[in-house]
């Protein structure tokens, strides 16, 4: 068929390539966390990649859109990833499978499908399995010596499939967000507290070297030009900014900087779940402010709020607010005063 | 107690004349809806709607007398206009009064005219141009399609041309593609 | 009005492979006298010429053919010496595809030129001669086609800058470079003629750096002049674009609806400088232009052509399409459009005809709905949102897309060309600018309708008012006495008259 219309001219980029990137950047967390925590998150992954496609082909069909079409960009793909790596690994199989359905089914195409969706479909699936499951959803992986030792992913693939009575209660421990959340609340000093897990010789935790690996993929995205770095520049240095106050002034109770940057899904949210581009603002100036509240709203659910993890929270809040923030930062237009 | 039924007694008396004061000092001359809906209606003065033009119409729409799916030139555009301005359910175009037509502009065949002024005496905006016994022409520019000239013309000489697309009135049109197949036409 | 030195950024802009390379290799080449010339009457903004010749009038080259037909407007000169044979509607290059009025001339071989009369405009002056580049057809070569006359006037001796604008920054277009490698001299001398006719103290021309034989031959030039200057600026698209160039060398904004008149400046493409400069000297009017073949021929290249000659001569000269493709993009591939067929003639306008390569226009990705990615607006150079434009343009909701600034848009296509999802950005704004002004014209046509309707009425009831006036007077003017007197006068009249009667038939008797 023809191209009757300018411009007369070949391009490069597509849907499909930003979301394969999106992808690739991912995996080296993955890597570092299949190290550390074992094979669960791949079957995760896997069972979400399975129910994100199956799902979003039959709501193709039932919305009489082509599927090869609107399957292939990949976005479903992406959304399920997300959502895989941001729930404890340990979890059975029908938490990531219903977690998944709501993100494709109810929060992208109840919404009205690619590019119409309001909230971050992944931190939607998130927010509901936190509601309706708190125990499961709470339950993290402690790190494994041998993870890739054949008991281990046995081990994986019982937790997976059963659930974790079947195993015993010696694989979960709490996050170190949760943890000094929890002993902090019991009138603890932060000097008191240590968090024992297998550390390396620069002495950081398993999840501090995931969150690194993260970041190595977000870079790399920016290098790509993927995203721009209005998003998780301003996140990380909001984040800094307001953990590195509350320390200052009592360190005693309030962690430091490089705890609240490195531990739970701060990397991971900068680089991947802030900048997914549907629901988030477009203007540049924009994206300065959404990333500013949403960390400033983090912290404040971190330290003050009923969760240890406040991200999926503050980023749902922030996408409601997204339009006004558009019609707010309109740049200035050439020749307007 | 009867200090709060004074209190309410006096914010009553407070309000009440500032809103009689208003009501008066601030008072519209006629009723600028009349005018909102005559500014969306196409005034083709066609009569179609069953009232005579385009403002007798516009002011039994205010009386609610109308119904707003009444006018074909608008078309279904000008019926969506008139629901978002007074805030009512967009119904359809009632067949009744005609369906929409593309824009025409009424011709007359001058080796037919016999110079009679009827056509003249029914153009509701005084497009034609003659008089009695001699050669009547309609002004192009000024013709609104309301094909009221045709009735009265005793010899027939009036015909009805749509309008033609040349270079002066061309419009780029709204993009359509298929979605259903990988290869995509866009055409113009 | 100061120079700066610094070369400003506009936002966004892409960086392409421009495929100039292909049509810079051989001269400028001239083709044989075509067998006929087909000159559409409307080549230029403003109102269509107005016919000055008939039918079977024998023209010579230069002769008016039709006249400007009010201030914004250009002549139609015979771009050589031959006869008249039609006046009718014929396929011209539009993107509708519609046929418009032509004048068709058939070439009797002598191409001999009317007198031509050189221009002493340091004698006549600069009215004067104003009026005379009004009657020489010369409108804005690089494709804007705006009588060029309506540039020319500095009554309040605001301009003090003239910008030449020697970017051609869509790929494929080499038309203005090999103009500039060959006729150097006419430029320059050109942009001289240009500035006293403005009253203007600089030049600066603004030139792309994809093009260094050109920019070596003209700083040889200008070297000793300290009233011009070349500024080079990066190829980025669309640093050609008037407002986008001014920006760019001299750091001034310029407002959608605003002239660069009001801002000291005033802009001319290269070409334009030259016919300027062969009017005045040589006493040469618009007759020729210099156009780029290039795409899917044998052998791209850039000719000097007759207004008028059918594009299919060129074509079958540039040695024909290389694989079998029948699409001719006229302009660039970036704001460029799709050709009726290769059946045209070459208008003011014609700077450059692509023979569509497959690949070209042929589009095989699915367009997607949009993601939000705002890669559009980050590539906007009017640092528009077109996301949000397209958002409205898509949903019809036209007074939203206006108050997001879309007539602020110039169509360059860089949206177009970064969106992931394949949208075709452009075509909705164009659709939505049609709409709107379509709009705005019918709702004029209404008002006026209103006002005659209302007239009307306002006519019928005075007439009926004083029709019932004149009767309501005549019945109180006339009181019972005066009745009754009126009647006895009558009744005396008729007895009179009837006694008259009876007397003439007794004398008769």
């Amino acid at each position: 068929m023809i191209n009757q219309q300018s411009p007369f001219i070949q391009k490069s980029s597509s849907v499909t390539s930003i979301m394969l990137l999106v992808i690739l950047a991912l995996i080296p967390g993955l890597v570092f966390y299949v190290h550390y925590f074992g094979v669960g998150v791949l079957l995760n992954l896997v069972a979400a990649s399975i129910t994100a496609i199956l799902a979003e082909y039959l709501v193709l069909k039932i919305r009489k859109l082509p599927p090869k079409v609107y399957l292939s960009d990949g976005s479903a793909l992406v959304a399920a990833w997300l959502l895989a790596l941001s729930i404890p690994s340990i979890a059975p199989w029908w938490i990531i499978v219903v977690g998944t359905l709501f993100t494709i089914v109810i929060a992208k195409h109840f919404y009205g499908g690619l590019g119409s969706n309001i909230f971050n479909p992944a931190m939607i699936g998130y927010a509901v399995l936190l509601i309706s499951f708190p125990a499961l959803m709470t339950k993290w992986p402690s790190p494994i010596e041998n993870s890739l030792s054949l008991e281990s992913i046995g081990q994986a693939f019982q937790i997976f499939f059963y659930g974790l009575e079947v195993v015993g209660d010696g694989l979960t421990s709490a996050t170190p967000l949760d943890y000094v959340k929890t002993e902090l609340l019991q009138g603890q000093i932060l000097p008191d507290i240590s968090i024992a897990s297998i550390s390396t010789s620069t002495n950081l935790t398993s999840t501090q070297i995931v969150s690194l690996a993260y970041l190595l993929g977000g870079v790399g995205l920016l290098y790509k030009k993927i995203i721009s770095w209005h998003l998780p520049v301003t996140y990380l240095l909001s984040l800094a900014f307001i953990s590195g106050f509350f320390h200052f002034v009592d360190p005693d109770n309030f962690s430091s900087v490089t705890f609240h940057l490195l531990n739970g899904g701060t990397i991971l949210c900068a680089f991947f779940i802030l900048t997914d581009p549907v629901s988030g603002p477009t203007t540049p100036k924009g994206k300065l402010w959404f990333a500013f509240m949403v960390a400033i709203l983090v912290y404040v659910i971190r330290v003050f709020g009923g969760y240890p993890e406040g991200i999926a929270f503050a980023v749902i809040f922030m996408n409601i607010c997204v339009p006004l923030i558009d019609n707010l930062t309109q740049p200035k237009v050439f020749g307007h005063d | 107690m009867l200090t709060s039924v004074l209190i309410v007694l006096f914010l009553a008396l407070i309000i009440g004349s500032i809103l009689g004061f208003s009501s008066i000092k601030f008072k519209v001359e006629g009723d600028p809806i009349i005018d909102k809906i005559d500014s969306i209606l196409p005034q083709t003065q066609c009569g179609q709607c069953s009232y005579p033009g385009c403002k007798p119409y516009a002011t039994a729409i205010a009386k609610g007398e109308a119904d707003i799916n009444q006018c074909p030139p608008g078309g279904d555009d000008g019926v969506r206009r008139l629901a978002e301005l007074l805030g009512v359910e967009y119904k359809p175009l009632n067949e009744e009064h005609g369906t929409t037509k593309p824009k025409s502009i009424a011709v007359i065949d001058e080796s037919t005219c016999i110079g009679c002024t009827l056509c003249i005496q029914a153009c509701p905006v005084d497009a034609i141009l003659g008089a009695a016994k001699h050669m009547h022409t309609i002004i192009e520019k000024e013709c609104t399609g309301c094909e009221l000239c045709l009735p009265p013309c005793p010899v027939d000489c009036i015909d009805m041309v749509a309008l033609q697309e040349n270079t002066e009135n061309w419009k780029w049109k709204y993009p359509v593609f298929s979605i259903k197949n990988q290869k995509q036409r866009v055409s113009p | 009005m100061s120079i700066v030195d610094k070369i400003f950024k506009f936002n966004g802009g892409i960086k392409t492979d421009t495929r100039k390379t292909v049509s810079t290799s051989h001269p400028i080449k001239k083709i044989s006298m075509p067998k006929k010339l087909i000159l559409p009457l409307r080549q230029h903004v403003g109102r269509v010429a107005k016919l000055k010749v008939n039918l079977g009038e024998k023209v010579l080259k230069g002769q008016l053919i039709a006249e400007a037909d009010g201030n914004v407007s250009a002549a139609i000169h015979a771009p050589t010496s031959g006869i008249i044979v039609s006046v009718e509607k014929q396929s011209i290059p539009h993107p509708s595809g519609l046929p418009d009025y032509c004048v068709t001339l058939i070439p009797d071989g002598k191409d001999t030129w009317i007198k031509k009369d050189l221009v002493n405009w340091k004698k006549i002056g600069r009215e004067e001669t104003i009026k005379k580049i009004y009657s020489s057809g010369i409108v804005g070569l690089g494709g804007a086609t705006f009588p060029s006359h309506l540039k020319l006037h500095n009554n309040n001796n605001e301009i003090k800058t003239l910008v030449v604008n020697a970017a051609e920054c869509e790929p494929y277009i080499t038309c203005d470079d090999m103009l500039m490698r060959e006729k150097s001299v006419d430029l320059i001398e050109g942009i001289r003629l240009v500035l006293h006719l403005l009253g203007a103290e600089n030049a600066i021309i603004g030139i792309e750096d994809n093009k260094p034989e050109a920019i070596e031959k003209l700083t040889v030039l200008v070297k000793k002049d300290e009233h011009i200057s070349i500024k080079v600026v990066p190829t980025i698209y669309p640093s050609g674009d008037a407002k986008r160039l001014i920006y760019l060398l001299t750091g001034t904004q310029i407002a959608k609806g605003k002239r660069s008149a009001e801002y000291g400046i005033q802009m001319f493409n290269v070409a334009t400088i030259v016919a300027l400069y062969n009017f005045i000297n040589l006493g040469e009017p618009s007759i020729s232009r210099i156009i780029t073949i290039t795409g899917n021929v044998t052998t791209p290249n850039n000719y000097e052509v007759l207004f008028g000659t059918p594009l299919s001569e060129l074509i079958v000269d540039a040695g024909g399409a290389v694989k079998k493709s029948s699409s001719f993009i006229m302009g660039g591939p970036m704001m460029g459009f799709k050709l009726p067929s290769v059946n045209v003639p070459v208008t003011k306008a014609m700077n450059c005809v692509i023979n569509a390569e497959p690949e070209m226009v042929e589009n095989n990705s699915p367009v997607l709905p949009c993601i939000r990615c705002a890669r559009c607006a980050d590539a906007c150079p009017v640092t528009l949102q077109p996301q949000e434009l397209f958002w409205f343009s898509q949903s019809n909701q036209f007074e939203k897309a206006e108050n997001y600034n879309l007539f602020d848009c110039i169509e360059c296509g860089c949206c177009s060309f970064v969106c992931p999802s394949n949208i075709p950005l452009v075509q909705y704004y164009r659709y939505a600018k049609s709409e709107i002004i379509g709009e705005r014209y019918a709702k004029e046509e209404a008002d006026i309708a209103r006002e005659r309707n209302d007239f009307r009425l306002h006519r019928l009831q005075r007439e009926k008012e004083e029709r019932a006036r004149k009767v309501a007077e005549r019945k109180a003017n006339t009181s019972s006495d005066e009745k009754s007197k009126v009647i006895d006068e009558k009744r005396k009249a008729i007895t009179e008259a009837l006694e008259r009667v009876k007397n003439e038939e007794v004398s008769e008797k």
